[in-house]
């Protein structure tokens, strides 16, 4: 299974281990790691949720956009779930593509692709409270009810 | 019956993982507005998902379809 949602910690070399091919020239990985200081707020610790069989549906979906853009692509995505403390690994995401400039981009992709359609949710645990992240500002809308397809410059 | 399933901070204020409800008919939209009334959440934000595909506010759901109330995510 090259998409996965874990409960527990990532080992990141099976991830990259996943995508190892003979026509590869290059792979490029990406850790998502537990930042303490935001906006110079501490983060205590994060909880990750997720709708789990949908989740590794749209992680497929994004395996499949990949393979589309960039040619003899293989993907691997594993994105962790539960009580996270700072520094631990949240997502990683591995990339191999016969030349080296794809592999950045398609993994610069497949993260930002995250952040729009895979049903995962953060909540931050700071010493004064907590919250869910990502709604209660509702600073993100989707008039059409549902994400639709962006540039990653936007 | 349908099967409604809440994330996050929705799940918070439901106070249930999931409820069930005839929801068989009635469109997206219409059933967020009964919710919305019923446990007094701001769904305007929310996307849906109908049997783990998102779905728009038009669409029907029919008898034994699942239904889930996605917030933003914020994955990653």
């Amino acid at each position: 299974m090259n998409f996965e949602i874990s409960k527990d910690p990532i080992d990141i070399q099976s991830v990259i281990d996943k995508v190892v091919q003979r026509e590869a020239g290059a792979i490029t990985t990406f850790i998502g790691t537990v930042r303490e200081l935001t906006q110079g707020k501490k983060t205590l610790y994060l909880i990750y949720e997720a709708y789990e069989s949908m989740a590794v549906k749209k992680l497929e979906q994004i395996g499949k956009e990949i393979k589309e853009r960039w040619d003899g692509a293989e993907v691997a995505i594993t994105h962790r779930t539960g009580k996270l403390d700072i520094t631990d690994v949240a997502v990683v995401i591995a990339v191999s593509t016969p030349h080296r400039a794809d592999a950045y981009e398609a993994n610069r992709y497949a993260i930002e692709r995250i952040k729009e359609i895979v049903p995962i949710w953060k909540k931050e645990h700071w010493e004064d409270g907590e919250e869910w992240i990502g709604n209660q500002l509702e600073t993100v809308a989707y008039p059409k009810g549902k994400p639709e397809a962006k540039e990653l410059n936007e | 019956m349908n099967k409604i399933i809440f994330f996050a901070h929705l799940r918070d204020r439901v106070g249930e993982e999931s409820v069930t409800k005839d929801a068989g008919g009635k469109t997206i939209a219409e059933l967020k507005q009964l919710l919305s009334e019923e446990y007094a959440l701001k769904l305007d934000s929310v996307m849906a998902a109908l049997n783990e595909e998102f779905a728009s506010d038009d669409e029907v759901i029919k008898d034994g379809d699942t239904v889930a109330f996605i917030p933003p995510v914020s994955g990653g």
